[in-house]
């Protein structure tokens, strides 16, 4: 499989193995077409997960990472890629529905956007709050102090 | 919008709903939209629905959740492995043996170490037990929801010998922490087997109980048949798992698919459904409770002697790598994606929860039927608003 994804596009595309889980490591720019061709050519059917990851010495700041899974092959698969902040990335919501919540949260907790979701708002934190968390430069015990005081009228949440 | 809806002091937050304006013959008609939750007694804990109605019928919903959001993942990156252990239990805490069992053996995984085969028959009794406590809850609430008060009753009383067990073997009965990384902390107590026979020779009638009560109830067969309908393709597509997918009659277990623990020792079978909709999903619980007996009786009797404790170092260092680990909850695939830096503490711990993506699918199962089948669909969803949350 892997190697008829590279004849078809070359250097953009890595695959590695990692205490026996697979995963690629695919360019921004060929997600769309890749995810697509997953699912409809190698039975990665089901969208497990979606997630992100973020390295804040690198260049290109954010990892984002599909989990997939075939029913038919009864194999997983990763696929990552990796995004500058302030960088969008094709929503996955049509080929995956299940990417629709999922991509929100990446949203909520990233701030990392995706072109073309249908409602792309914060899911598991208020709308008005500031700062995405699971950045590396939001402190764990860091809040939306403003937004406390307004909508809880207490001082702090701590 | 009309102007009933216009003067509803709901409306502002349903600027983002997705409104069809489109259709003329919707915008005459007695369009309402009215908030449930977030404190319902139907919604299983903090969960807002905004329903869109016309009459009795549900045109559309949304949901709001968050409400117990606490962050668990970014606690995770400031914990070390072992101290971030308890915190998974907090999530779906009602079935804490399972939620404690995935994360264990993801940072073994890890690791790349294995738990002895005494350690996993223990981890296979505690968690079947769980799933077994978790149908039972799910099923008192479910048809407390529904209208039914008695299976509640029943259910809660035979669930607490269950936590009697977890009690006695670990001290807690909820969040139970029962499982380390590496094995098991706790070597079983004296008696436990004794107790965990008793405990299957004791519960087996009562499910045929909980069965009589419901299974041809006619009132229950009439509020369960035919609703929240979803098909094998839309549950799929909406990456829907555990009992829900299984009752649209798609026969995937991950205990089976891919087994973990001491599961491929063991003889039973994938209970599916064919019409994807409540009843089918009741049943569908109903067989796996009874699989689960057969699990744990086939565990009580095979349980090897030895170490429980894999040799693993004081301080649990895993190697530079990421991994992706998932078990079967009672709800569905719960998965551990860990990237680890080499360091004592997690780089980034993403956990997978069955509820929040089998919520995604209220929408679906929901549209069109009456309103108040939407408090069923919740019901037979089962979800944990603790792991939509975390």
């Amino acid at each position: 499989m892997v190697a008829k994804f590279k004849g078809q596009y070359g250097t953009g595309l890595e695959s590695w193995t990692y205490l026996g889980q697979n995963y690629l490591i695919v360019d921004r720019a060929l997600i769309p077409d890749i995810l697509m061709l997953l699912r409809d050519s190698e039975q990665f059917d089901y969208c497990v997960d979606l997630t992100a990851a973020h390295y804040p010495t690198r260049e290109k700041q954010f990892e984002v990472i599909w989990i997939l899974y075939s029913f038919e092959r009864n194999e997983r698969l990763r696929v990552k890629t990796s995004i500058a902040d302030g960088d969008s990335i094709p929503t996955a919501v049509g080929i995956w529905p299940t990417a629709n919540w999922l991509e929100r949260e990446v949203y909520d907790m990233f701030g990392i956007q995706f072109a073309g979701h249908p409602n792309m708002k914060r899911i598991l934190l208020p709308d008005g709050w500031k700062g995405h968390p699971l950045r590396k430069d939001y402190g764990i015990l860091q809040q939306d102090q403003e937004w406390v005081q307004i909508n809880l009228g207490i001082e702090s949440g701590q | 919008m009309n102007e009933r809806t216009m003067n509803d002091p709901t409306t502002h937050a349903l600027s983002h709903l997705d409104l069809d304006t489109k259709d003329e013959t919707f915008l005459d008609s007695n369009e309402l939209v009215i908030n449930m939750g977030p404190q319902h007694p139907a919604t299983h804990g903090v969960l807002r629905v905004i329903l869109k109605l016309d009459g009795e019928k549900v045109m559309g919903t949304e949901c709001v959740i968050g409400y117990l959001h606490r962050g668990v993942e970014k606690i995770a990156e400031h914990r070390t492995y072992t101290m971030f252990n308890p915190y998974v239990d907090r999530m779906d805490y009602v079935a804490a043996v399972s939620n404690g069992l995935g994360y264990c053996q993801a940072v073994e995984t890890l690791m790349n170490v294995e738990a002895p085969p005494r350690a996993k028959y223990i981890r296979v009794i505690l968690t079947e037990l769980n799933r077994l406590a978790s149908h039972q809850l799910w099923l008192g609430t479910h048809a407390l929801d529904i209208g039914a008060i008695t299976p509640l009753f029943y259910t809660f009383r035979d669930r607490e010998e269950i936590l009697k067990i977890f009690e006695k073997y670990c001290g807690a009965r909820l969040t139970t922490h029962a499982f380390r990384i590496g094995g098991c902390l706790y070597e079983t107590y004296d008696g436990f087997e004794k107790e965990v026979k008793k405990f299957l020779a004791f519960v087996a009638p009562k499910i045929d109980e909980y069965e009589e009560l419901l299974t041809t109830n006619r009132i229950w067969v009439e509020r369960t048949r035919g609703v929240g309908y979803i098909s094998a393709e839309d549950c799929i597509a909406l990456g829907v798992t555990g009992p829900v997918l299984r009752a649209s009659g798609v026969r995937w277990d991950i205990r089976k698919a891919q087994p973990y623990a001491a599961y491929s020792d063991f003889d039973f079978d994938i209970p599916i459904g064919e019409n994807g909709d409540t009843y089918d999903r009741y049943l569908v619980r109903m067989a796996e409770m009874r699989q689960s007996l057969r699990i744990i009786q086939q565990a009580v009797d095979g349980i090897p002697e030895g170490p429980i404790m894999a040799k693993i170092p004081k301080v649990i260092k895993p190697p530079v790598g990421e991994i992706y680990h998932s078990i079967e909850a009672p709800k569905g695939e719960l998965g551990y994606f860990i990237v680890s830096d080499g360091s004592t503490q997690p780089y980034r711990l993403r956990v997978r929860p069955p509820s929040l993506v089998n919520l995604q699918a209220l929408d679906q199962m929901v549209k069109g039927q009456m309103i108040a089948d939407v408090v069923a669909v919740i019901g037979t969803l089962d979800i944990v608003l603790g792991e939509v949350d975390r």
